[in-house]
């Protein structure tokens, strides 16, 4: 065989293993949107879950899964973007720094149930939290903290030295060279990272099975006071969201249409992570554009 | 005068605005390594309890093939035998690997190497989508479709290590693929154009020029591939068939360490020696998880020593 021939073969199986991957992708969302989108109704959105009968809906799961998003990020969010500054701007080149890079490149790399566990063994157990919507933001906090982590770093990283040199040239502190120009300079690819690590939160199950339960309590949506314990703000409820529901009605459910709600339920996952994937570009993209000045 | 004298022998505003920064980011920093010894200690210390106070051999734990954490065997003794689980774990996040390589690397080539405009644009949403997929979708997709398709292809329940695997295999599909575009588009440009210019077909300066030198780097991809099937654990549960069982091929239902742990925390009560049993599994996962961090280092460092 001379070259010339291996060379077409060669080039020829790659664009095969690229159609078949292609070919997987398009399978993969269309079967979930195909099969699931003619379930999503008003009815399947608005309705409480059912555990024995047909028909029931996903209000409180999706609900949930949006509550513990917001919740997540409000606690993850402050302590990555401190520890992103620490790694970016004041890390020390020596063995600590390099000891912590590693704490970090460990966390993330650890199984999302092996985090979840934790969590479980932790507050559930150890600090009596019970199933709670507390103890799973916690819980998702630490799957969550690595890669916000590095995202920021990295967003961080993009800001040219120039402009620290200017601010420290100016006579700001380094804290207000940081604050009142990295940040603002990095701000697109931060909410780009924080809009992706949200995609990767919602769709977040394992670490949430024995963090915050796997029972969806009826909850009164008119009662906005999170002290108690009827309402839907409520911290200490156990909250089942969109992930586990999917993954319970498969496993132990004995709901009669399983397949059903589970499809509709994929597909509503499926299209909140597009849009979460659509939004951090159009975000990113635009405010690069505002800041920079860029046409 | 005393007020120059002031301002030169404190530290001035800024200073003290630049140390309270400073102390909120290692505060920060702090908590994140806070919690990874945590972690790493309370998982430990648990995952010990089987072997401090159950007094189970360690050596029965790893290589025993019958679990059932709650009954004794004939000699009195408890029967958590760990080896089918660590065998399936492995076994599935063996041949994931082994199979998405090559569509990784095939897709990375396209990327950089045949046509890196095209394929990039088109192929980088297509990777960002594939990682986007929850866990628990790919999980519903193995169980309606891979696992009916198994059961009237080759018989039997349609549960087992190959489901398993093919589940996994779309789901480190992204992982090894964008990792081994990085390596490989960190192959200098030049290293192309002298193979090139000495008369290599494309397919020759990719195969024994631009893949030797990033071989690496392809090599941490697919051990970062292997560490998120080791660790995946809802996909694989809903399709593995969650029989604690030795494999005997790979169409038997069995149960990783993963699914086995989802399944059984919840039963078991806190303490309990079944419950300990579990918590070593964690440890398992665990001890693999940073295993893989090793591995990817030391590959790091010898192909960095090559350069």
């Amino acid at each position: 065989m001379n070259s010339k021939t291996s060379n077409n073969i060669a080039t020829g199986v790659i664009y095969f293993l690229v159609a078949c991957v292609l070919a997987i992708l398009v399978f993969l969302l269309g079967y979930i949107l195909i099969t699931g989108i003619p379930h999503v109704s008003w009815h399947f959105l608005t309705s409480a879950a059912q555990s024995f009968a047909a028909g029931g809906g996903i209000r409180d799961q999706l609900f949930n899964s949006m509550y513990l998003l917001v919740l997540t990020l409000i606690i993850s969010f402050p302590i990555a973007l401190g520890s992103g500054i620490y790694l970016s701007e004041y890390a020390p080149d020596n063995w600590v720094t390099g000891v912590i890079r590693t704490a970090v490149e460990v966390l993330s790399s650890l199984p999302s149930v092996v985090v979840g566990l934790f969590g479980f063994l932790l507050f559930v157990v150890n600090f009596h939290m019970g199933f709670s919507i507390l103890a799973g933001a916690i819980a998702l906090t630490f799957f969550n903290l690595p890669l916000l982590t590095r995202s920021i770093e990295e967003s961080l990283q993009d800001v040219s030295e120039l402009q620290r040199e200017a601010g420290l040239s100016l006579g700001l502190s380094r804290w207000k060279t940081i604050t009142g120009i990295v940040l603002p300079a990095a701000l697109p690819g931060i909410l780009t990272g924080i809009i992706l690590s949200a995609g990767r939160v919602f769709g977040e199950a394992a670490a949430l099975i024995y963090t915050a339960g796997q029972s969806a309590p009826t909850v009164n949506y008119g009662d906005w006071n999170p002290m108690d314990s009827a309402s839907f703000l409520n911290f200490m409820r156990p909250a089942e969201t969109l992930a586990v529901h999917i993954w319970k009605v498969n496993t132990e459910g004995v709901t009669p249409d399983a397949a059903a709600i589970s499809s509709g339920a994929s597909a509503v996952l499926i299209v909140v992570i597009l849009l979460f994937n659509l939004l951090a570009r159009m975000l990113g993209r635009w405010l690069y554009k505002r800041m920079t000045a860029t046409k | 005068m005393d007020e120059i004298k002031h301002d030169l022998q404190n530290p001035s505003k800024a200073t003290h605005e630049d140390l309270f920064g400073r102390g909120i980011t290692y505060l920060c920093i702090g908590f994140v390594s806070l919690l990874v010894i945590s972690i790493l200690y309370f998982i430990t210390t648990r995952g010990l309890a089987t072997f401090t106070t159950n007094h189970v051999s360690l050596w029965k734990f790893l290589s025993g093939t019958n679990w059932n954490p709650s009954l004794l065997d004939k000699h009195g003794n408890p029967q958590i035998g760990a080896l089918p689980m660590i065998v399936t774990s492995f076994s599935v996040t063996v041949l994931a690997a082994v199979v998405a390589t090559p569509f990784a690397l095939g897709v990375a080539l396209f990327m950089t190497e045949i046509a890196p405009e095209r394929g990039t644009k088109i192929l980088q949403p297509v990777i960002e989508l594939l990682v986007g997929i929850p866990s628990v979708v790919y999980g519903f997709i193995g169980l309606s479709v891979i696992v009916p398709l198994i059961r009237h292809s080759f018989g039997g329940t349609g549960f087992g290590i190959l489901a398993g695997t093919l589940v996994l295999f779309v789901m480190v599909l992204p992982t090894i693929t964008s990792l081994s575009v990085d390596s490989i588009k960190a192959v200098p440009m030049f290293y192309r154009s002298a193979s090139l210019a000495l008369g290599a077909t494309r397919w020759q300066t990719i195969y024994k020029v631009v893949l030797r030198s990033a071989t690496p780097g392809i090599l941490t991809a697919v051990i970062f591939g292997m560490s998120r099937a080791f660790g995946e654990a809802l996909a694989v549960q809903m399709v593995i068939g969650n029989a604690v069982l030795m494999p005997h091929g790979l169409l038997t239902p069995s149960s990783t360490l993963t699914s086995q742990l989802t399944t059984g925390i919840g039963n078991t009560t806190m303490g309990t020696l079944p419950n300990n049993a579990l918590w070593s599994l964690a440890l398992i996962l665990l001890l693999m998880s940073l295993v893989f961090n090793i591995l990817v280092r030391v590959i790091g460092k010898r192909g960095a020593l090559k350069k």
